[in-house]
């Protein structure tokens, strides 16, 4: 096998692991919309990160990380729905980092790897942002696990009993953020959230615990980035795409099995 | 009372919200191994004042004294959890705090949910998660326990079951409650003192002095049994599930 295709199998797992055991806390706590709305902000952490020299990868992680303090703050004082907010919010970033690429006459962008993911274009200093992003994300999920089952069953009883919740859901955005910084190359800006959904949604009818629901939607990640990278190599269709197909196909397949509890 | 066993005292508390006073000057105390009911009409504010004394919520003027260090089970009003994750009774419970798995067949013996331990928290009847809630309280040996309307959504039988069960623990724990009722009559015989709000704290007492009070009578009417009926756009069959009400049937029953 050729080394970007080892490069964009590995990268590809790396993303998958991370995304479904994040993704069913998204899936749980029905924040799809706001994991939409931070893939949708990469495109400007991009293009920032590339102009201030800070690198693609930092850029998007700062640019999340300050919409999501900015969600936070507007949603104790706003009376609009938050889904109506996330609404605005994702579309407006999106906007915006296409206009400032604009813009950027001296800026050359592939535009359309940013937003659909190259995966084959993943280089060693991308495999390095994968692994070690995602290692440090498992372990911080790890570490916040029951506080963050605990806020996702009731809030409010969660903090009678002592959770920090600020904190916690602070760092679990964050967490989202890491995986949208990971996942750009992948499968793109407009389709990370599925890579965060579709897995989780898939493993829902297999569990029986949270944690399985977890790590099932880690594997049947791996499975829809390994099948998806395979299919792309056969008939030569655009990999993130494909990624998202082959999820969505093992989605409809669970959807046909009967239920075993 | 001893001031020693003070727990909790809410002196000259007020709440707005958008300019809408919904507390007003309300002046509370609760002491270890004391059973204290709220009551009220629906938006009386009761379940602000909860908020308030659980550290949820502050308040626009007033003070909130909690003993300092007090361990508090708090049994929210309502616990819907989504379908899409699976989690059993016995998970739900565990997730109470550290070091707590140790008291968790004592506490489940105690309140008699051990039939229930492993199944999805999604499928048990209304009356059993009621007892799941008051479970996960125990768990953390409450110095204070704090019940939103414990008995919602369960048939009569099973509230005084319930209310029964609750002054056992009072009993046998020594913990101060604090509880939310709709309905004074079920829950008297198992309270010392109760506070009848209404935005303000409209009189309060032992149960039997409350229900001669004026004020509570122009509350709850003056029937001897004194139920204060709230309007009720549905039923409940004998697991306390929420069953649709037909069409033709207004007012009445209220379970």
């Amino acid at each position: 096998m050729d080394d970007f295709l080892i490069r964009a199998f590995l990268a590809g797992i790396g993303v998958a692991v991370v995304a479904g055991p994040l993704g069913a806390f998204v899936v749980w706590r029905r924040m799809a919309y706001f994991g939409d709305t931070l893939s949708h902000s990469g495109l400007l952490g991009v293009v920032l990160g590339l102009m201030t020299g800070i690198g693609a990868s930092a850029g998007v992680l700062i640019v999340a990380l300050a919409i999501s303090l900015l969600l936070v703050l507007l949603q104790r004082r706003q009376r609009l729905a938050s889904d109506t907010l996330l609404g605005i919010f994702s579309h407006t970033a999106l906007s915006l980092g296409l206009v400032v690429i604009a813009f950027m006459e001296t800026l050359r962008v592939d535009l359309l790897g940013y937003l659909f993911g190259d995966i084959l274009a993943v280089t060693r200093t991308d495999l390095w942002w994968v692994l070690g992003g995602g290692v440090l994300a498992l372990a911080v999920l790890v570490a916040l696990w029951r506080p963050l089952l605990a806020i996702t069953v009731h809030e409010e009883l969660a903090r009678v009993e002592g959770v920090p919740v600020g904190v916690v859901d602070l760092v679990f955005m964050l967490l989202i953020a890491l995986v949208v910084a990971m996942a750009m190359k992948i499968v793109g800006i407009l389709l990370i959230t599925s890579l965060l959904i579709i897995p989780a949604a898939t493993a829902r009818r297999f569990s029986s615990s949270p944690e399985q629901m977890a790590l099932l939607a880690a594997l049947i990640g791996v499975l829809a980035v390994a099948g998806g990278l395979a299919g792309s190599l056969q008939w030569d269709t655009p990999a993130g795409p494909s990624v998202v197909l082959a999820a969505a196909v093992l989605f409809g397949i669970s959807q046909l099995v009967p239920r075993s509890g | 009372m001893d001031d020693a066993l003070l727990l909790l005292s809410v002196h000259d508390l007020t709440v707005r919200f958008d300019g809408r006073t919904v507390l007003e000057c309300v002046e509370m105390d609760l002491h270890a191994g004391e059973i204290v009911t709220l009551i009220g009409p629906n938006g009386a504010g009761k379940t602000t004042l909860v908020r308030v004394v659980l550290g949820l919520m502050q308040p626009d003027r007033g003070k909130v004294y909690r003993r300092p260090g007090m361990r508090i089970g708090y049994m929210p009003q309502r616990l819907r959890v989504d379908p899409v994750l699976p989690i059993t009774v016995r998970r739900f419970l565990l997730l109470a705090g550290r070091g707590v798995a140790g008291r968790l067949s004592e506490v489940v013996e105690e309140v008699g949910v051990g039939h229930v331990l492993d199944a999805p928290l999604q499928h048990i009847s209304g009356g059993e998660m009621q007892r799941v809630m008051l479970a996960r309280a125990l768990l953390r040996a409450p110095e204070l326990l704090v019940l939103d309307e414990p008995v919602q959504g369960v048939d009569v039988n099973g509230q005084e079951e319930l209310y029964g069960l609750i002054s056992r623990i009072r009993d046998r724990h020594g913990c101060g409650i604090l509880m939310v009722s709709h309905d004074l009559h079920l829950v008297m015989a198992s309270t010392d003192r109760v506070v009848c709000l209404n935005h303000h704290v409209c009189c309060s007492g032992s149960p039997e002095s409350v229900t001669q009070h004026p004020a509570y009578r122009d509350l709850f009417g003056s029937s001897r049994f004194a139920i204060y009926t709230h309007h009720h756009d549905h039923l409940h069959d004998l697991h306390g599930d929420v069953v649709r009400r037909p069409a033709e049937k207004r007012g009445g029953r209220d379970g």
